[in-house]
């Protein structure tokens, strides 16, 4: 061992230079140049969640193309892997980039499933992560990690946001309308916890089976609830079918939600969501410069508009910048790297945002009214809220 | 209630359509079908895919027709007039592969997503049912839809003479072939029949409940409890079992959560509000073996 190492190829080509031996090129090129750093972005490139992997993979580039190709002074390589959003295949394809693949950072993912698996293997590894998409609140709770960081949200923070906006309203009763998966009641913990602190109530928690889609039984009952406003958490195609068939029921109760709700599908929703409340910490409407650039620039390199899954793909790079330019690119040097990236202070499209001390998000929850097929910010429903952080210890 | 009871009669005609077929072709052709789900969810994508072309839902329903009876006597000529005499399990294996194709076809055709398909135009409006709530005009027409079929079916399996060689089939296939009639083409046209009724209801379905993979293996899963429940091979059976189950799952999920705080045996209630029809298949099962229409031994 001690011989092979002793005999590294830098080692010897210094030794070699510096009794002035002539050395090929390429080899002497490779001595000022430190080695490219490996960023693996585990995403979904196919499947129901294929155009979020591909939006958040278009930011990252953006952003490392801004930087002229350098994070921290090291050339960055990409290294791509498709998760298919594929729970069961977490773990496995997790362990491909970190161990055979061998990258020094990880960007991923969009599905929650998924992440529990890339979190098993990267609290194991340390390989230093920041999650994209995925909301799970455990991930920066109980199961918090050192090395791992959240630029998106967590489940919570959304619904939160609805709920503290309809308790400040005066609203005291409301049902809530999700799937029974860990997403819904994560997000339906939020908006109830919400709703009361100002001293409303959800009295009743209408749920059906992920991804089904056989709503009427649960919107029947909604007319004798004598509730003032339904608040629900449902995202893509089910939150397309769930906005049409609330509307075609004919109920005079106001429907509100966490934005995912209306984000993304209000081409196919139509005239059905018009006037639901949402809560989110983006809107493609936010008229603040940042944003407009950003927008713009995405347009450009993508082909594509922007919307909030590449806003959060932009700023895991824009936050893996920051913890790399103070480490000067050797991620070696944890202690500095994971100070800088908590004491982050950036400026994204979304607004302002900071990480909070169990690394997760901190930014604020604007509230939307869907206006001409448009989600219209109307307010702000909470300003640089944080995620609890209910049992990190960090 | 007047809408819950209207939810569960539109649930378990459709669950009708879809059972009425797997029952049939089981008792004619003794055969277990697991792809009978993925005929449901080719309906709903081909609900999907022409809707998209053409702008309306309505093409697709002539279309899912006459392309599920092609398909079916194309399945039935090719694959399971060989099964039939076959193991219980080679069929599985055959069905199971089935299902593994259709899924792969429909990756390759449509993709993975989540594909809403529009209601028609001059049924997209609601009618009020109760203060409050209103029920969609295309789940009148689609409850209409299923009745007429309905009708058709028994008429046709009860009243005709064609209908009396499949159900002497279903009973006494050696007197069948002894009588000199053509088994082969009962089963062929059985077949092609059960096909195009679960084609026909993923159509009718597609605009509500959306298209999504794997769409048709819950509700092959319920459809075989209806036939459990209805008895093997009995047309009657599986329409009132579809209608048993279409109201107690209803009912079952709406009110059966509202237990839930009321002590613990309200607390049991509510978790298994979920699984009320396998309550139903068990209670029923114990009670009479062989289902509510079937067959005493």
């Amino acid at each position: 061992m001690s011989v092979s190492k002793s005999l590294t190829r830098r080692g010897a080509l210094a030794g070699g230079l510096a009794v002035g031996a002539v050395s090929v090129v390429p080899t002497r090129f490779a001595i000022a140049q430190p080695k490219p750093l490996k960023v693996g972005l585990m995403l979904p490139y196919s499947g129901t969640f294929a155009k979020l992997g591909e939006n958040i993979t278009s930011a990252v580039e953006m952003l490392i193309a801004e930087k002229g190709g350098k994070l921290g002074g090291r050339v960055v390589e990409i290294v791509k892997l498709d998760d298919e959003s594929k729970p069961e295949k977490g773990p496995q394809n997790a362990e491909r980039l970190v161990k055979r693949d061998a990258v020094d950072v990880l960007i991923g993912t969009v599905h929650s499933g998924v992440q529990m698996g890339i979190h098993k293997v990267v609290r194991e590894t340390g390989t230093l992560t920041i999650i994209p998409n995925a909301g799970a609140n455990s991930v920066t709770r109980e199961l918090c990690a050192k090395n791992v960081f959240r630029t998106s949200f967590s489940n919570w923070q959304p619904a939160h946001g609805m709920g503290l906006a309809l308790g400040k309203r005066g609203v005291r009763k409301a049902a809530w309308i999700t799937w029974d998966y860990a997403a819904g009641k994560e997000a339906g913990d939020g908006f109830r916890e919400g709703l009361e602190k100002h001293g409303g109530k959800v009295v009743q928690s209408l749920t059906l089976k992920f991804p089904e889609t056989n709503f009427q039984p649960l919107l029947a009952q909604i007319p004798g609830l004598d509730v003032e406003v339904v608040g629900s958490f449902f995202a893509g195609g089910g939150a397309v079918q769930f906005v049409k068939e609330y509307k075609a029921a004919g109920l005079k109760v106001p429907l509100c939600g966490s934005g995912f709700l209306t984000e993304g599908t209000l081409a196919a929703q139509g005239d059905a969501a018009d006037g639901i409340e949402t809560a989110l910490h983006y809107a493609d409407g936010l008229d603040n410069a940042r944003n407009l650039a950003f927008r713009k620039a995405f347009k450009e390199k993508a082909g594509r508009d922007a919307d909030v899954y590449a806003v959060q793909g932009y700023d895991a790079a824009q936050l893996l910048a920051i913890g790399l330019e103070a480490v000067k690119g050797n991620v070696e040097d944890e202690a500095n790297l994971y100070k800088a990236m908590r004491g982050a202070r950036i400026e994204s499209p979304r607004g302002p945002m900071t990480i909070s001390s169990s690394q997760e998000v901190v930014h604020n929850i604007y509230l939307r009214r869907v206006t001409n097929g448009e989600n219209k910010v109307v307010g702000i429903a909470a300003e640089a809220l944080a995620d609890p952080g209910t049992g990190c210890k960090l | 209630m007047m809408a819950q009871l209207l939810n569960g009669l539109q649930y378990g005609l459709l669950l009708f359509l879809v059972s009425s077929g797997l029952t049939l072709i089981f008792g004619v052709m003794g055969i277990i079908n697991l792809a009978h789900g993925s005929l449901f969810m080719i309906g709903a994508y081909v609900a999907f895919l022409v809707s998209k072309a053409t702008g309306t839902l309505w093409l697709a329903l002539p279309v899912g027709v006459l392309g599920g009876a092609a398909l079916g006597a194309l399945l039935e000529w090719t694959l399971f007039r060989h099964f039939a005499k076959r193991e219980h399990l080679d069929q599985v294996m055959l069905t199971f592969a089935l299902i593994l194709l259709a899924e792969e076809l429909r990756w390759v055709v449509a993709g993975s997503d989540f594909h809403s398909v529009p209601i028609p135009a001059i049924l997209d409006f609601s009618v009020p049912v109760t203060s409050g709530f209103s029920y969609s005009a295309y789940r009148f027409a689609v409850i209409a839809i299923c009745l007429v079929l309905a009708l058709a079916l028994f008429w046709w399996i009860e009243r005709t003479r064609f209908g009396a060689v499949v159900r002497a089939s279903a009973e006494n296939p050696e007197m069948v072939d002894v009588l000199g009639l053509d088994a082969r083409r009962v089963h062929l046209v059985v077949f092609a029949a059960g096909t195009a009724l679960a084609v026909v209801a993923g159509v009718l379905a597609a605009p509500l409940t959306s298209v999504y993979p794997g769409m048709g293996d819950s509700l092959l899963i319920i459809s075989f409890v209806v036939v459990v429940i209805g008895g093997l091979g009995s047309i009657s059976g599986a329409f009132w079992a579809a209608l048993l189950i279409g109201l107690v799952d209803t009912f079952g999920k709406a009110y059966g959560p509202s237990f839930q705080g009321t002590g613990a045996l309200g607390t049991l209630l509510a978790a298994l509000s979920g699984s009320s029809v396998y309550l139903l298949m068990i209670a029923v099962l114990l009670w009479r073996p062989t289902g509510l229409f079937g067959q005493r031994p």
